[in-house]
């Protein structure tokens, strides 16, 4: 019946496939059906106070900072009552964090302000969120698969066998992190949506917690926004869903914590698919693309979402970084003088981790001595570059798969990946992991929960040493190999080449061309704080290439007799962007002024399919002190 | 990557006329007495200032330069003495089979690109291979391809057809369960589809480029190109009105060929210097230039002067159409004009040159991606970024 009048009222042909809300403009009868009336714009950012100006700028994540906005706006008086932990600064910025949102909370539905706050933001959201699901649906696993498959393909050029499995997934943790974002987005609607959501956000916030049933999040989500992007539904049919998703957690919570993720994803979705595909609209396209995908390629996408690894961890988020702060192994000081642009970074002060950290080696029984020393390691900065961390990291828990055994009750696949996830967490304090350690630690993990389960225990390690000596091998150690015979023949008699910084696989084919017998000159530029070209530059003198040192404030001077630009990458990124040592991005924009060839020389274990438009959304900050003090 | 080649635009209208097929992709001519399996390309090494591309093509093209004719008879002298050689070292079981032989002789074709020259000649490798395993016979097909690529290091094109032919023809997974007889046919039939499609790609080329080629143009077209002269050979055929200028196209003077060549299909056409590229440019509607070889980037490289004429085009906001055969797709990424193995070729000014005066002899220029609007391939027309990409998926 109420299908019925929305099919009228929107008669459009508009809605096949793609859904895409032409209108800014939510119809108008999204509100009469609340009996509630149009009420002016309350919410708009300029509402609230606490907005501070310096954040990440608005139009990048347009959705995503409007809506905590208007969130903040309605929900302070409410929600800093009853959660008392949040203030609403903290409101203000948890952007990921579902539970943070209003939509936690059941806020009684004859609020007349929030539904208003309904009306006018749905139409907006509704585009927006559509143009989300669209991609997200009707491709499944849309443009991040492509990069995936290329980056397979990178994978062989550089003379490997590819290892499709770690390397799919990640991409969709992106989208996993959009979905949850703009579910929370829509910020309020009816009461019956608002339980879908906060349904589907409880399940997503348990599926990042326990890699179990990764699959049932996006289920949910989808269901919820579909049920959104309906605008209304009849007080029946809204005691109807509300009834089914009561039935599926109590489901769900009988099987234990990790089902109930699983549940919270296949149980709610299945039961509610029914009706909601009865009176559904059959034009609105994002929910016929889910389901039918939902009934088509169930198991594949399961697949594909066990890889995943959670979303990043946002420091601004108060709530999480209280709860990790609990599970944290040692106090970190935050940094007294937080950069309001990097908030949403660890801005820890640096110095007294590490001796924190040794007072505590007699209490950490659970902490393997390996993972310590590198943990240590990585802190006191003995251990650095890419590469260097990787194979120190996968060396260690190639000791702790030794000197593993399962304890009795428990199956090696789950435990071993539980105690290998808690070592990472460690990793991750002593220092933000690289992105080729995500990548090794991501193949690491699928590596375990392939093996199969007739394997003995003695068996099953030796496989797992085996895979992690294969991967150092083949894909750093061999993977140089070929980048550097593949760069020296790019190195011609007379050349000046130029590097910044110090990259182990650069300085590798720096010397290769020089054994090769070819003549050139090397400048190397450094720069401040870290000062690691002078350590390059005293390895390639002892090898007898004839050098130049400058900084990098004389890059622009030195650019002009340069021929060949050699850098290193922390990772490549699938749009093409590479991600280095802070001062890369500078010589590269000299070297293009001048018109000279920039070479990026990267492992293809390093490539990643994340996104990243600037510097500044994800980065790992240095230490203050270094900046200051000469 | 040919499973989408565009070779259904042939398949919609028939053309039999240019080219009756049949005679010439099964049957081999029949094998010449001068072969020379010991130094295959006798003029590659005797004289380096020449590449023996260049050489081919002007024999095919019939430019003769008097190098090039003295060098000729020393070749042709040398090729007999050799021949008794051959006899010696081929007694062994019957007549063994050179891919050389084959290759030589379907270049002996005038029409045949060296490239689908060698692509004919790898397919006979197979066809005629003793190999009882598959290992055998890729191996076989390995040393056949690098035999022909040592034979002219300079062709980018020839070293890029063997390549394409091995990854076409050995990599396709329905290999794997079948005997080796069934897998060998397979190859075969391969093989042949892959000679059929390059043979096909210069009319294909030509097909997709006449919506391109509107009534009233003027068209600049530089160099020799027989993919080019195809494409305005159809546009002619097709009763399209447009107008050529030609570039002379020194030193081999192939712009006189073309010139003499479209004179003949009565298509007007004017003859100008090379350096009076941008003195016409306002009156062009495009450029119109073959490759030699296209590389991972989407630039090519062609004969030299093609970077001029582009980066003039490009700063008159002038189209370039780049046409070239999927098979001519080299897995090349030049950093700079001289990151290539350099291609000599021999200038003669008509006046002595004091030998103090240094000559630059290279043959070809690359010309980077960004001066290039679209390349006409057999694959369709793509911008050079999707290039880069049909490489990628090709050779990953």
């Amino acid at each position: 019946m109420d299908a019925r009048r929305v099919s009228q009222v929107v008669p459009k042909v508009r809605q096949v496939g793609f859904v895409t809300h032409s209108d800014p403009n939510p119809p108008p009868q999204a509100s009469r059906a609340q009996s509630v009336p149009i009420e002016s714009n309350s919410g708009t950012p300029s509402d609230s106070p606490d907005f501070s100006p310096v954040m990440i700028p608005p139009p990048r994540h347009h959705s995503e900072n409007l809506s905590h906005l208007r969130s903040a706006a309605v929900a302070v008086p409410e929600s800093s009552s009853r959660r008392p932990m949040w203030d609403d600064r903290v409101a203000v910025v948890g952007s990921y964090n579902p539970g943070n949102s209003l939509l936690g909370q059941p806020v009684s539905p004859n609020s007349s302000e929030v539904n208003s706050e309904a009306s006018t933001t749905l139409g907006w959201f509704g585009r927006n969120s559509s143009g989300k699901f669209s991609a997200g649906s009707s491709f499944p696993g849309g443009g991040f698969d492509l990069t995936t498959v290329k980056m397979e393909n990178f994978t062989q050029l550089e003379g490997k066998k590819p290892e499709a499995v770690p390397e799919r997934g990640g991409g969709a943790a992106v989208e996993v992190h959009n979905e949850v974002s703009s579910s929370t987005a829509k910020a309020k609607t009816t009461k019956a949506e608002r339980r879908a959501m906060q349904e589907a956000q409880r399940a997503a916030k348990a599926a990042t917690k326990g890699k179990g049933g990764g699959g049932g999040v996006e289920v949910n989500n989808r269901e919820s926004s579909s049920n959104t992007l309906k605008a209304k539904t009849t007080k029946a049919e809204r005691r109807e869903t509300q009834e089914a998703q009561r039935a599926a957690k109590a489901a769900g919570k009988a099987q234990g914590n990790k089902p109930v993720a699983a549940a919270g994803g296949a149980g709610p979705g299945n039961i509610l698919r029914q009706p909601s595909q009865n009176r559904d609209d059959p034009a609105v396209g994002s929910t016929i693309a889910g389901s039918d995908r939902r009934g088509g390629d169930r198991p594949p996408e399961r697949e594909r979402k066990k890889d995943v690894p959670p979303p990043r961890m946002q420091f601004d988020d108060q709530g999480r970084v209280n709860k990790s702060k609990k599970r944290a192994v040692f106090n970190q000081p935050e940094a007294k003088n937080r950069v309001e642009l990097f908030r949403h970074l660890p801005q820890y002060e640096h110095g007294s981790q590490l001796t924190d950290l040794e007072s505590k080696f007699l209490e950490l029984d659970s902490m393997h001595p390996a993972v310590y020393k590198v943990g240590v390691q990585y802190l006191a900065g003995d251990v650095t570059g890419g590469n260097a961390r990787c194979i120190a990291m996968l060396r260690a828990f190639q000791e702790v798969i030794n000197d593993y055994s399962t304890p009795p009750g428990k199956t090696l696949v789950r435990d071993l990946t539980a105690k290998i996830s808690s070592y990472v967490s460690f990793l991750i304090e002593c220092r933000p992991l690289s992105m080729s350690m995500g990548n090794a630690i991501r193949f690491q993990k699928s590596r375990i929960a392939k093996l199969p389960l007739t394997l003995s225990e003695t068996e099953a390690k030796a496989a797992l040493c085996n895979d992690i000596d294969r991967f150092i091998n083949e894909k750093i150690i061999l993977a140089d190999k070929v980048i550097v015979r593949h760069a020296a023949t790019k190195v011609r008699d007379g050349d000046v080449l130029l590097t910044y910084g110090s990259s182990c696989v650069v300085e590798m084919i720096l010397l290769y061309a020089h054994e090769l017998g070819k003549q050139f000159r090397v400048v190397v530029v450094d720069s401040r704080p870290k000062h690691e070209g002078q350590a390059l530059l005293r390895r390639l003198l002892a090898k007898g290439l004839s050098c130049t040192y400058t900084h990098i404030n004389a890059v622009s001077y030195i650019m002009h007799e340069v021929t060949r630009v050699f850098l290193g990458a922390s990772s490549v990124l699938s749009n093409g962007t590479t991600y280095s040592r802070v001062g890369t991005a500078c010589v590269a924009m000299v070297a293009h002024a001048f018109r000279v060839p920039v070479l990026i020389c990267c492992e293809a274990y390093k490539f990643h399919e994340r996104v990243q438009l600037d510097s500044i959304c994800s980065n790992e900050l240095g230490m203050l002190v270094l900046v200051l003090v000469r | 990557m040919w499973h989408r080649s565009a070779s259904f635009i042939l398949d919609k209208n028939q053309n039999d006329t240019v080219y009756p097929a049949d005679s010439v992709t099964l049957t081999p001519p029949p094998p010449s007495s001068i072969s020379t399996p010991q130094n295959p390309n006798p003029n590659l090494n005797r004289n380096m200032s020449m590449s023996a591309y260049y050489q081919t093509r002007a024999a095919h093209h019939g430019v003769v330069t008097s190098d090039w004719l003295a060098q000729s008879q020393e070749a042709a002298t040398r090729a007999v003495a050799t021949g008794g050689q051959e006899i010696v070292d081929g007694g062994k079981s019957g007549r063994a089979f050179s891919v050389i032989d084959e290759f030589n002789n379907w270049r002996k074709q005038p029409d045949l690109a060296e490239a689908v020259a060698a692509i004919r000649a790898l397919a006979a490798v197979i066809r005629n291979s003793e190999a009882k395993t598959m290992m055998e016979l890729e191996i076989e097909l390995k040393k056949a391809s690098d035999s022909l690529k040592s034979w002219d290091t300079t062709s980018i094109s020839l070293t890029a057809g063997c390549d394409l032919f091995m990854r076409y023809v050995t990599r396709t997974s329905a290999l794997e369960y079948e005997d080796f007889n069934s897998a060998r046919s397979r190859l075969i039939e391969r093989a042949e589809k892959f000679g059929e499609i390059s043979y096909k790609a210069r009319k294909i080329i030509a097909m997709l480029s006449q919506d391109f080629i509107f009534d009233g143009c003027t068209i600049l077209v530089h160099g020799f190109s027989r993919v080019v002269m195809e494409v305005l050979k159809m546009a002619a055929q097709n009763k399209k009105l447009f107008r050529v200028l030609c570039t002379e196209g020194r030193p081999d003077r192939s712009g006189l060929r073309l010139a003499n060549e479209l004179a003949k299909l009565d298509v007007p056409v004017k003859l100008l210097i090379d350096s009076a590229v941008a003195y016409t440019m306002d009156e062009v509607d495009m450029v119109f230039v073959g490759a030699d070889g296209v590389v991972e980037s989407g630039g090519i490289i062609n004969m030299m002067g093609t970077y001029q004429i582009a980066l003039v085009a490009h700063s008159m906001n002038k189209p370039v159409y780049v046409a070239a055969e999927s098979y001519k797709f080299a897995r090349l990424y030049p950093l700079d004009q001289k990151d290539m193995g350099p291609a000599l070729r021999p200038i003669d000014f008509g006046v002595p040159i004091p030998s103090k005066v240094e000559v630059e002899t290279s043959a070809r220029d690359y010309t980077p991606p960004q001066y290039l609007t679209l390349l006409f391939t057999d694959l369709g027309v793509l911008t050079p970024s999707v290039v880069s990409d049909e490489l990628i998926q090709l050779y990953l």
